[in-house]
């Protein structure tokens, strides 16, 4: 399905996510890489190294939860735009998740969007709350959503505007 | 390298994570010992060593190098269906040159053709452009492009179609829709799943194949390789094709993806250099490191197709 859709089902992305005692223990990445293709700039991209590829370039990113703070900055490296941070102790009843974003304009801090699963499809709105742009990132944002917890691993994305993507 | 505005996959060494429009700049960092002579073409390459050249429209000249690497690229593979002479059907260079270069969108509503790493990239860049991408329908039963890539573009909305393909781009002065339907098991349209699309572009992403033109003329050996886009130019590990002063790398020698391509004109160039009796130590390094970056680089299951490729090649198997 993944591999005809490009849609990773729950299954795929289930078996990505650290166990619900890390999960409960503050904000946690999660890599949705699926697929052995070369390429490694996640596990340098990492200040704690808790990322891993390994000798063989062409290995599936694994993580070390242990190490893994949240903190996002690989999100922006990953050229697949395939990293996300899950955070879900925001605050009652509701989780932060950081995704990679690559559309003009970028959302502004507040704004209330409409939050999109792997398949595009809208979920639940979501509250902007952060907004990252350092120069490091080279023109991949990182956005900061609110959103209410059953959808911390479901929302993925924001919805485009129509025709002209008039957001 | 101006078109490609995504980050480039592959190994930190080699700028994986930079986006290809920065990548010109980095190689060209910190050395002096490469003239580059843009708006130049080759058209002509003769046995005597000479290769004819024209600047501009009119500055014609000759060169006689001791040793040439082409690395002419790879050009876009068409696809017969009724309405592709229309207005409006593009092949994905073209798309990519108008908006990445020029600032110029294509359209409104976009069908994309072939859901390889080309149609999927210029899928999100139509996306990013503020285009509609109405859908990206693909023959084969799965994605050829990286899946990270599909993911990226399925979240914005736009439906991957496998096992489907285009059956006719339908308008008058130019395409106003484009008719899909899905293919079976043997490739073949299964009747009443025909689905009218209404799109005034249709992008072709079905393929690239090597640019062999002036190594043709020249009468480089080569064959016949699917796997590695078609016609390809027989090489040795170093890149050095059947005649003695030519070098290939990049898409001209075998299809493949970006980081491969950067690879390979450092090893073209470094094993050009110590033909021609540069220090061997410093030139041995980089062709092992080179060719070690390679092994390493299509070591992984995308990287089969072009391992069974090379091994025909090399191999010279008799069934071209």
């Amino acid at each position: 399905m993944l591999k005809s859709s490009g849609i990773a089902q729950k299954s795929d992305w289930e078996a990505k996510l650290p166990d619900v005692n890390r999960r409960k223990s503050g904000p946690y990445v999660v890599i949705e890489c699926y697929q052995k293709i070369p390429c490694n700039p996640c596990e340098g991209a990492c200040p704690n190294n808790a990322v891993t590829i390994g000798e063989d370039i062409n290995n599936i990113p694994c993580v070390d939860y242990d190490r893994c703070n949240g903190c996002g900055i690989c999100i922006s490296r990953c050229p697949g735009l395939a990293i996300f941070v899950v955070d879900e102790g925001f605050c009652p009843g509701f989780g932060k998740i950081l995704i990679p974003w690559e559309y003009l304009p970028l959302p502004t801090k507040g704004a209330v969007v409409a939050g999109v699963g792997r398949d595009g499809k809208e979920l639940c709105p979501a509250e902007v709350v952060e907004v990252r742009t350092a120069k490091n990132q080279d023109r991949t944002a990182v956005i900061g959503l609110k959103v209410p917890l059953d959808f911390v691993n479901r929302v993925r994305g924001i919805k485009l505007g129509g025709e002209e993507n008039g957001r | 390298m101006v078109k490609q505005t995504h980050k480039f996959f592959g190994s930190r060494e080699h700028h994986a994570g930079v986006r290809g429009i920065d990548i010109p700049n980095l190689l060209l960092e910190n050395q002096d010992k490469v003239k580059i002579m843009s708006n130049t073409t080759i058209i002509g390459c003769y046995e005597d060593g000479v290769l004819t050249a024209v600047t501009g429209e009119d500055h014609y000249f000759k060169i006689k190098p001791q040793r040439v690497v082409f690395a002419t690229g790879a050009s876009e593979k068409f696809l017969a269906f009724p309405g592709n002479d229309l207005p409006g059907v593009y092949g994905a260079g073209a798309v990519q040159t108008l908006m990445n270069q020029y600032g110029v969108v294509p359209g409104k509503r976009v069908l994309m053709i072939g859901a390889g790493n080309i149609g999927i990239i210029v899928s999100y860049q139509l996306l990013q452009a503020g285009i509609h991408v109405a859908a990206v329908v693909e023959a084969a039963p799965n994605i050829g492009a990286y899946l990270v890539h599909a993911s990226k573009l399925a979240r914005g909305g736009v439906p991957i179609l496998t096992r489907h393909t285009i059956v006719e781009a339908k308008g008058t002065d130019s395409v106003q829709s484009a008719v899909i339907a899905q293919l079976d098991e043997d490739w073949q349209v299964i009747p009443g799943t025909e689905k009218e699309l209404e799109v005034d572009v249709v992008c072709l992403a079905v393929g690239l194949s090597p640019v062999l033109d002036l190594l043709s003329q020249i009468g480089c050996r080569r064959k016949f390789i699917p796997e590695l886009g078609g016609d390809v130019p027989f090489r040795d590990k170093q890149l050095k094709t059947s005649i003695d002063w030519i070098y290939v790398a990049g898409d001209t020698a075998g299809v493949e993806e970006a980081s491969v391509a950067m690879v390979e004109g450092r090893l073209a160039g470094a094993a050009a250099a110590a033909q021609l009796g540069a220090d061997s130590t410093e030139a041995g390094k980089i062709i092992a490191s080179c060719q070690a970056s390679l092994d390493s680089l299509r070591r992984g299951p995308v990287g089969a197709k072009i391992r069974a490729g090379i091994a025909k090649l090399e191999g010279g198997c008799c069934n071209a």
